[in-house]
């Protein structure tokens, strides 16, 4: 099997899905420039070439580009927008949160909305305004599914799964993992891809993965995060602790049975978020496992993520901010310790 | 006279259809007012012949996307005045099954998705939707009805420019009622004219008296053959102006004794009647009995709207995902 990283396998995966059903497009900044970038990160690279008519070059226009996918999507169309950074979702939040999210309800179930979004997301010293994890402001957007890739096979599978899918798909991708080259290269990149198969496969949008089988605690992560779990979890086995890992990935809706089946096992929870504790992901996941598994645990659950502050810029800084294999492995010696 | 030109069938018809939408307005004014039609509305009693002359230049199979007051829109696409009642009155078996209400009555059945409510926000989506018409090799054309105030949203400047560069089969249209809730147009721009506005994305753009139904009719027939023609979009400012509140008890004290009066005798059934009149095959009587039917469907229609059953408890929870 070849190994591909996160930008090849979506690359991969969205030209896969334009060869298969024509309703099928991408939109979105500097995408479909002979000569460009294909896109912020390489994804789109080269794409124009087989697909001229299906490869949609937009102003920056984050509003007007989302809403055009919208309205092209409830014309039987499947677009696939993409931000150059997730901070820009802000912009174009109107037509993703009142029309792409909203439409199926008030229409009383008339009226689809296949649509997906992917947005880069992530603390990458670029300083405040290109650096947000922004999964926090769509997990509880009712109509929008939200998944998160952490490797490459995840990114192909999900994204085939979400064109395919009738509902508007938020895919939040990770600045970090995508392994784009040439000038495009992330300094500080972690390793995201991994074996993919040549045969045509989907990752479903409601289930988590147990990346890693263990007794004593469970870690759950996602993006970069998750990641660093793991590498908390190799150091943490050193000290004979024996830490279950999960990528959570899938955002909205959660995947409590298996998230359930480990809390049930372990008893105890650290999750792990990049971007500020309070008002997170990570809020609603601690809220969810409580309520669903309160008797389970043996201590409430900890959160090991970032301070309440905008993204700073200096390194040492930035590094403080973002939580790292040390921090998580630190939260779980804690959250055992206090037994 | 112009309307010598057209068949009496035809310009009958363009009369019933704004009858219709005004005795339909008039009627859910008093059901608000006495307390049995619940949340809230914005209606268009002065702007029948925009929604009318638009949609009657149209065909079946092209699309709109409507505002916060859509109920003339909806009716003048081919809504029946019972689905959207019953949508009004919260039933389970309205256009939107009592989970859109006024704001968002639609049928995309009928070329009408749900009304968008937020300001400006139906431009990208109506762009869109021509992108799709586009791409799919499809003959229709979508139309975008929007306000004078929706004109310095973002989504205006967004939702046009993309239509432009496209070259898409949209007819951006602007009813311009002076007024964006209570805020005069000259306050919040120094363009005599929207349609103006038009230059700034290459596209061509027209003011059209908006009062009159057939010269709203020509000028979006023309526009819609523009379009299909490859020739899209076209940016049309249609002048008019609200008869009624912005919303539900607004007694428009904003408006000038003289502009309203002058805008009343402006009143577009008004003069399409008379003008009708002039013709040797129309007489009033002819008008009276139209106006007679339209009564009793409407009043046949609130009846039925009446008689419909509330959503049940678990439809709540259901339609938010496809």
């Amino acid at each position: 099997m070849r190994r591909l990283t996160i930008a090849e396998a979506l690359r991969e995966g969205i030209s896969e899905e334009m060869r298969r059903d024509e309703t099928v497009f991408c939109l979105g900044e500097d995408i479909g420039v002979p000569g460009g970038w294909g896109g912020a990160f390489t994804v789109t690279l080269g794409l124009e070439e087989e697909f001229p008519e299906r490869t949609l070059n937009t102003p920056i226009a984050e509003l007007g580009f989302f809403g055009a996918a919208v309205g092209a999507a409830i014309m039987g169309m499947r677009p696939i927008a993409d931000v150059q950074y997730g901070d820009f979702l802000f912009c174009a939040m109107d037509q993703i949160h009142s029309n792409a999210s909203m439409l199926r309800y008030m229409s009383g179930g008339t009226v689809k909305v296949p649509m997906v979004m992917r947005a880069p997301v992530g603390a990458t010293g670029r300083g405040a305004q290109h650096a947000r994890n922004m999964e926090r402001f769509f997990v509880g957007v009712p109509g929008i599914k939200v998944v998160a890739v952490s490797n490459a096979y995840d990114a192909k599978g999900m994204l085939k799964a979400a064109v395919r899918d009738d509902n508007p798909v938020m895919i939040f991708e990770h600045k970090l993992l995508y392994g784009s080259k040439g000038a495009r290269t992330e300094s500080g990149a972690v390793d995201g891809s991994c074996e993919v198969p040549d045969e045509d496969f989907t990752v479903p949008l409601d289930r988590a993965a147990v990346a890693r089988d263990g007794e004593q605690v469970t870690v759950l992560g996602w993006l970069l995060m998750h990641h660093f779990a793991l590498a908390a979890a190799e150091t943490l086995a050193t000290e004979g602790i024996d830490a279950e890992v999960i990528d959570v990935r899938c955002l909205s809706p959660f995947d409590y049975d298996t998230i359930g089946r480990s809390v049930r096992k372990t008893g105890y929870v650290v999750i792990v978020e990049e971007g500020p504790v309070t008002g997170g992901v990570g809020a609603e996941l601690a809220a969810g496992i409580t309520e669903r598994f309160g008797e389970y645990l043996m201590e409430p659950v900890r959160r090991v993520a970032s301070p309440d502050v905008p993204v700073p810029f200096a390194p040492v800084l930035e590094n403080a901010y973002r939580p790292d294999a040390e921090r998580i492995a630190e939260g779980v010696r804690l959250l055992l310790q206090s037994h | 006279m112009k309307e010598t030109e057209y068949d009496r069938e035809f310009l009958v018809d363009l009369y019933e259809r704004m009858l219709l939408i005004r005795e339909f307005e008039e009627e859910v004014k008093f059901l608000f007012l006495e307390g049995t039609m619940p949340g809230t509305i914005h209606q268009c009693q002065g702007q029948e012949a925009a929604a009318v002359g638009v949609c009657s230049a149209l065909e079946e199979d092209d699309v709109i996307t409507s505002t916060h007051r859509p109920h003339g829109h909806a009716l003048a696409k081919g809504l029946t005045p019972e689905e959207i009642l019953i949508e009004l009155f919260g039933g389970g078996t309205g256009c939107c099954r009592g989970k859109g209400g006024s704001m968002h009555v639609g049928n995309i059945d009928k070329g009408m998705p749900p009304a968008i409510a937020i300001v400006g926000g139906g431009i990208p989506l109506a762009t869109g939707m021509a992108l799709a018409l586009k791409m799919q090799k499809r003959p229709q054309v979508a139309v975008c009805f929007f306000g004078d105030g929706a004109t310095s949203e973002g989504a205006f400047h967004e939702g046009i420019t993309l239509g432009a560069i496209w070259d898409l089969p949209v007819i951006y249209v602007c009813e311009n009622n002076l007024y964006g809730a209570s805020t005069r147009v000259d306050e919040i721009t120094r363009m005599p004219h929207i349609a103006e506005r038009a230059a700034a994305y290459g596209i061509r753009g027209e003011t059209v008296e908006g009062n009159d139904v057939l010269a709203v009719h020509e000028a979006t027939r023309i526009a819609a053959r523009q379009c299909r023609d490859g020739e899209g979009p076209v940016l049309l400012e249609l002048e008019t102006y609200r008869l009624t509140g912005h919303s539900r008890r607004d007694a428009c004290h904003y408006q000038p004794e003289e502009e309203r009066e002058a805008w009343a005798r402006r009143d577009p059934i008004l003069v399409f009647g008379r003008a009708l009149c002039q013709r040797d095959d129309v007489e009033q009587a002819d008008l009276d009995r139209i106006r007679c039917d339209v009564e009793a469907r409407v009043a046949g229609a609130i009846e039925t709207a009446r008689g419909e059953p509330a959503p049940t408890l678990a439809d709540l929870t259901t339609d938010v995902y496809a």
